[in-house]
């Protein structure tokens, strides 16, 4: 395998991995503060398909990442209601979440644009483009000519004008969300009484703070960052949304999740883990190229779910969930 | 002291969630611009009004039955399975490695081994995460999800690469063998020189799940066995001092749920396609968890839950068929089915509770 295929591959991993990451660090903020979330899914779903709609509607991506938010954040809320108001069962209202996004989806989306469940397809304002850093267009054009002149011409600067610039603003949002989430978890105040709800809600509740107003704050983060991420998915890896457009992503963000024992920075790394290996699984033949034999494409989609179970289980370090994770706050016991 | 009298509790509180559903999905339907009446008629023609219709109901409501059945077990035990997606399509593989492995002469012999095969199978794909909750403390929910991707891209794996037939383009293994097709309901009545059921794929398997039930409810109510799963389901820590060991009814709660979800495919695999398709479950699964929380994990519940299923996956084809409202309408009743009786159990319960109570003081 050579320099520029390796570039490529890292490049589709981080363009992978972003989605990946957001809804990773989404499921971070909920669990942290004691509410398991497995309708990350559904959430990036309905952000999806809303973002791509409303983004093709008023041609505008700007309008449609504003709508994604807000749907997702809708069923944060009806989670929210679910889980921490009415002390229903966590991990059955998100099942029912993913259900309501994979189902309304399809309704609306048919009702609205009759294309059989997607979107028409979206350009120019109506999706994120690529962001150009100073100076990679100039660069990228030297690389070309000093190729096509001599092939074996080589260059790092493939790095930059490949990986490092080109993406759309919010993949280095997704980025920069890692730093600022490990800031505001271990560095503030809010962070330090959201980590003690999802451990100790009696300790918190006992200091005079509303475990309920904590935990509504860390669903509705949650609700914001899968918008994003759902939004990612319409209107800036895609042009536009389809049917079951998340494909699990919602779940190897959860393995993620685990993978990274509930921690930001460590979340980054899973996430671009299980991005490379969704890149890789694009190109078989360069892994026969690298490895000399056939790695099956199956075995590459389960490997997120093998690594995660077997972190699970305990053989390569613990995962050990909040403790108060799952259980409904009940004051007056 | 009991807040309510028990009638409220498993069959007024699951009928008014029922009814709440119902009603948002008919806003649903009004959203969209079509009309809701004209909609439940639809529903109800195409699934109930012919034997052709009752024919699909019931086949859809004998795959419900077991995947809910799968549930229930594991709730009794409060666990919850929520990989009976994985389990029925691994099911699938066992019941078809049966029906492909030998020349079957008779349907009555290939059935009960199909039935082992789709149960081992089954059981198996369930037995990892709970031998992981048990000893491990890994939180059953994110393994079975996770056995759930697993199980599907080592089914796609199988069809792709080994089970199909050499020179065939689809993914799909083989045609099982003549002698272990499943007589349908429309061979048994044509026994009677009756025509019904013409082409629906409902068949005998559907005796095998009503047993099932039946067997379910033996086995938790009148059972030592049972009993220890209720009780390690309503306290853990009393049932260890009761001398119940929690990794055995983990275990065997987990195994017995496994087996169910995987039996599911003698009639999907067996019954109605012949041979194993990808994705064959088709969702059946996660159906099976509205079916549990909707039928309050009674046997006698969930065959009445998978009868009101199998009606709105008939009646919600037929539906896509005669109007402009998708498939996916049934999806979105399914989510609010497992919403309203699963996780906003209490907004129903908490209201009804007072009025109980209020009721209740001033009759005495």
């Amino acid at each position: 395998m050579d320099f520029l295929t390796l570039v490529q591959i890292l490049d589709s991993t981080i363009r992978l991995a972003t989605p990946l990451l957001l809804a990773c660090l989404a499921g971070l903020y909920s669990e942290r503060s004691g509410i398991f979330d497995i309708g990350l899914e559904g959430k990036m779903l309905a952000a999806a398909f809303f973002s791509g709609a409303v983004a093709f509607q008023y041609d505008s991506v700007w309008i449609g990442l504003l709508a994604g938010i807000g749907a997702s954040m809708t069923l944060s809320a009806l989670h929210g209601a679910a889980s921490i108001t009415f002390r229903g069962n966590q991990l059955i209202s998100g099942v029912a979440i993913n259900f309501l996004a994979a189902g309304l989806t399809v309704v609306i989306a048919q009702d609205w644009f009759k294309q059989g469940g997607r979107t028409p397809p979206l350009e120019g304002p109506a999706r994120f483009q690529p962001i150009d850093w100073p100076g990679a267009q100039a660069m990228r054009a030297d690389f070309l000519a000093a190729r096509a002149e001599n092939p074996d011409h080589f260059s790092l600067s493939p790095i930059y004008f490949d990986l490092i610039s080109g993406h759309t603003i919010l993949v280095y949002i997704a980025i920069l969300a890692v730093p600022a989430t490990w800031w505001l978890l271990f560095r503030t105040r809010f962070g330090l009484r959201l980590r003690a709800v999802g451990e100790n809600p009696e300790a918190v509740d006992t200091a005079g703070v509303s475990v309920i107003a904590l935990r509504y704050a860390a669903v509705g983060i949650c609700g914001i960052l899968c918008g994003i991420a759902g939004a990612y998915l319409a209107t800036a890896l895609q042009a536009g949304f389809v049917k079951d457009m998340t494909a699990g992503r919602g779940f190897i963000a959860l393995a993620a999740l685990i993978f990274a024992k509930w921690r930001p920075v460590q979340a980054l790394y899973a996430t671009f883990l299980f991005g490379f290996l969704q890149a890789i699984a694009l190109r078989p033949n360069a892994i026969e190229g690298l490895l000399g034999f056939k790695v099956q494409v199956q075995l590459l989609d389960a490997l997120p779910y093998i690594l995660t179970v077997v972190i699970l289980a305990g053989f390569v370090g613990k995962a050990i969930p909040p403790r108060a994770g799952g259980e409904p706050y009940v004051k007056e016991r | 002291m009991q807040k309510m009298p028990q009638w409220a509790d498993v069959f007024l509180i699951p009928v008014i969630s029922l009814l709440i559903a119902t009603f948002l999905s008919g806003l649903v339907i009004l959203a969209i611009g079509e009309n809701p009446i004209e909609a439940v008629k639809i529903m109800i023609t195409g699934s109930l009004a012919s034997t052709y219709g009752w024919g699909y109901t019931l086949y859809y409501a004998t795959n419900f039955m077991f995947t809910g059945l799968a549930v229930s077990v594991a709730f009794h035990a409060r666990l919850f399975n929520i990989g009976g997606e994985g389990q029925a399509a691994l099911g699938g593989l066992g019941v078809a490695l049966v029906c492909l492995s030998f020349d079957w002469p008779h349907w009555t012999l290939a059935l009960p081994a199909a039935i082992v095969g789709g149960a081992i199978f089954g059981a198996a794909w369930a037995a990892i995460p709970a031998y992981l909750q048990a000893r491990r403390g890994s939180h059953i929910v994110i393994t079975t999800i996770m056995f759930n991707f697993i199980g599907a891209a080592l089914l796609n794996y199988l069809l792709v690469n080994v089970m199909r037939p050499q020179g065939a383009m689809d993914p799909a293994s083989a045609r099982f063998p003549d002698g272990a097709s499943l007589p349908t309901f429309q061979d048994m009545a044509g026994i009677f020189g009756v025509t019904m059921f013409r082409g629906a794929p409902v068949n005998v398997t559907f005796f095998i799940a009503v047993l099932a039930c039946f067997l379910v409810w033996l086995l938790i109510w009148r059972t030592r066995l049972g009993y220890e799963i209720r009780a390690y389901g309503h306290s853990e820590t009393a049932a260890v001092y009761a001398g119940i060991s929690p990794f055995k009814i983990t275990m065997i709660a987990m195994l017995i749920s496994g087996a169910l979800a995987g039996m599911m495919a003698i009639n999907n695999v067996m019954g109605e396609a012949e041979r194993l398709v990808l994705n064959s479950v088709e969702g059946a699964g996660f159906i099976g968890i509205a079916v549990a929380l909707m039928g309050r994990s009674h046997p006698l519940g969930v065959a009445l839950a998978a009868l009101l299923f199998g009606f709105l996956y008939q009646g919600g084809a037929e539906l896509s068929l005669w109007s402009s409202i998708p498939r996916e309408l049934i999806v979105v009743i399914q989510a609010l089915v497992i919403l309203f009786t699963g996780a906003l159990d209490n907004m129903v319960r908490m209201p009804l509770e007072k009025a109980f109570l209020k009721f209740g003081k001033g009759g005495a």
